[in-house]
């Protein structure tokens, strides 16, 4: 009977917690924003970036949680980003939201194909397959005239719910739609984390083998991550194009994947803030290097990557995220 | 035979190259029967387990579970039927909690997994509280996985098995690697806690003082054959299981 009190309070707390989350999301969300109105044109920019790319890193996170890294996710980064731009393009399809979201489902298309495939595959097999995807991408874009081959093509200024946006406020209005957008995708996932999907996906990093007995399906555990993964991935790219202006076929690179992955290490698989934390270190970072040491920039971020494996082996997010996870817990005993 | 009967193997048969892991196999279990397998090293007592889950399948013969011959069945779809199976060397999620183990368990049994519903929603964890009570892991809770000692581990590898309520369990060496005096408190845990809910179970077993006081019916494996069938007395007596299994008749005094 205490058992059973005890752990009624226990979800209590919980929901509570939950709540919690949600309303700290909505908040910083908000915070942002209206810093943003007040920020140095530069930095609202770096801070787009930061968290439009934080996105595909965040798929990459969702793939960590059940023990596989992709070093493919250029593929969909650059697919929800040619998506977006072509849309915009050809199609006279502007808005913002609905750019992203496209990109988003383009890339999720692309990728569910391979999804059954990708999902019998581990550790290398699974990095160098994602890689081998992304650089037929590549390949295939810089040959592709049509979509201006190696050099890209250029995309116009979106509007938003019918609104064009004059000069002055576009840089605004796309960070406030890029950080909003981040953000929903971010609670979406901490949902996702906590749900009993997330958890079998965490069991299926640790113990395939118990999963499949208990009557669990590993393959589509894994399945299902690398199609929200690519959803992640694709919103990412269409929200960045938007923003840079500019598409090109480097955004399927591996280099670039590289650096999603960069970031998924930095920030570590427990929390979804520390996704965009790191991502955000990685423009400052890149910003500042490519400034002050234009070609050796690399070296500074291998540093610091270094000094977090060592001393920080599960990411950043282990700096807050351990004793956040131990209180709802119910903090031990 | 007592009860209903729940499963039944009929000339199962099993090779990997030229050895024989299964030849002949014909059982038949009821319902509520605590079945030892006895055998040494290799006389196909793991064979038969991993073929009734469909890990491996038979190279000819039939099992049925129930009425349902279970044979062509993928591992999980008999997993969902009611067959659950705990492991020699404890199969569990090292870096997760205790709690956390028993709540993966329960939601693998869930039909309808989510997105949305938190894995700690509050039936889930009053279940896995009651069934941690029942094995005595109340203390343990909280507490990493990674950092528990063997026989702990041993009994929450039970309990995990036992959250989809199965109607047949199989225990695999459940007291391998657990120290000679913890070897009856253990087993004593895992019936007591299994008793209420008069389940049908099948344990592999080297430890005979164990056999005799936890098995209502001993079957006895000999490359790949089986020797003996029968209550433990009767069957441990038998020269063919003395000679070949226990090792108390030397092949000297005949």
């Amino acid at each position: 009977m205490a058992t059973l009190a005890g752990s009624a309070a226990r979800e209590r707390a919980n929901a509570s917690s939950n709540t919690r989350f949600l309303l700290a999301g909505v908040a910083l969300t908000l915070l942002l924003v209206l810093a943003g109105s007040v920020m140095p044109k530069w930095l609202t920019f770096l801070i787009t970036l930061a968290a439009s790319h934080g996105l595909v890193s965040l798929g990459i996170v969702l793939l960590m949680r059940g023990g596989v890294v992709s070093f493919g996710q250029g593929l969909v980064f650059a697919v929800g980003a040619y998506a977006a731009a072509l849309a915009f393009n050809k199609l006279g399809f502007t808005d913002a939201v609905g750019l992203a979201l496209l990109g988003g489902v383009a890339a999720t298309l692309i990728a569910a194909p391979f999804a059954p495939l990708l999902s019998r595959y581990r550790g290398i097999f699974f990095a160098m397959l994602t890689l081998a995807l992304s650089m037929v991408a590549y390949g295939v874009l810089v040959k592709t005239e049509v979509l201006g081959g190696s050099d890209g093509f250029n995309m116009g200024r979106p509007t938003l719910f019918g609104q064009t946006l004059p000069d002055a406020r576009v840089g605004f209005v796309m960070y406030a739609v890029t950080i909003t957008f981040a953000a929903a995708l971010a609670l979406l996932a901490r949902v996702y984390f906590d749900s009993t999907r997330g958890l079998i996906t965490l069991a299926v990093r640790e113990n395939e083998l118990r999963v499949e007995y208990l009557g669990g399906s590993v393959r589509r555990s894994m399945a299902i991550n690398f199609v929200l993964a690519a959803f992640a991935g694709g919103a990412g790219g269409a929200l960045t194009v938007m923003s840079l202006g500019h598409i090109d076929p480097n955004f399927s690179y591996w280099t670039t994947s590289g650096e999603f992955v960069f970031v998924a290490i930095l920030a570590g698989w427990q929390s979804v803030l520390a996704v965009f934390v790191a991502s955000t270190v990685l423009e400052v970072v890149r910003s500042f290097s490519s400034l002050y040491f234009p070609n050796t920039w690399q070296l500074a971020l291998g540093l610091f990557l270094l000094f977090v494996i060592r001393f920080l082996p599960r990411g950043i997010g282990s700096l807050w995220f351990s004793r956040v996870w131990f209180r709802r817990l119910g903090g031990g005993q | 035979m007592s009860g209903p009967e729940l499963l039944r193997a009929m000339g199962v048969e099993k090779r990997f190259g030229a050895v024989v892991a299964a030849s002949e196999i014909n059982i038949a279990i009821a319902v509520g029967e605590r079945v030892s397998l006895i055998g040494s090293n290799g006389a196909g007592k793991t064979t038969f387990v991993n073929m009734i889950t469909g890990y491996l399948k038979p190279d000819s013969g039939h099992i049925f579970f129930g009425e349902r011959d279970i044979t062509p069945l993928a591992p999980r779809d008999i997993t969902r039927l009611g067959v659950a199976r705990s492991f020699q060397i404890p199969q569990l999620c090292a870096e997760l909690t205790v709690l956390d183990n028993m709540l993966v368990a329960f939601a693998c049994h869930d039909n309808r997994l989510s997105f949305w519903q938190p894995a700690r929603k509050a039936g889930a964890v009053a279940s896995a509280d009651t069934l941690l009570a029942r094995f005595r892991l109340g203390e343990h809770r909280d507490r990493r996985v990674a950092e528990l000692p063997g026989g702990v581990r041993k009994l929450l590898d039970i309990a995990m098995a036992l959250t989809g309520s199965p109607k047949l369990l199989l225990l695999d060496e459940p007291t391998s690697g657990v120290s000679a005096e913890e070897k009856f408190p253990m087993m004593d845990i895992v019936m007591t806690a299994l008793g209420a809910e008069a389940m049908t179970v099948l344990f592999v077993e080297h430890d005979m003082d164990i056999v005799e006081r936890y098995a209502n019916r001993v079957v006895a494996f000999y490359s790949g054959r089986i020797i003996a069938d029968a209550a433990p007395g009767v069957a441990l007596a038998a020269d063919d299981v003395r000679r070949y299994v226990t090792g108390t008749l030397q092949h000297a005094e005949h």
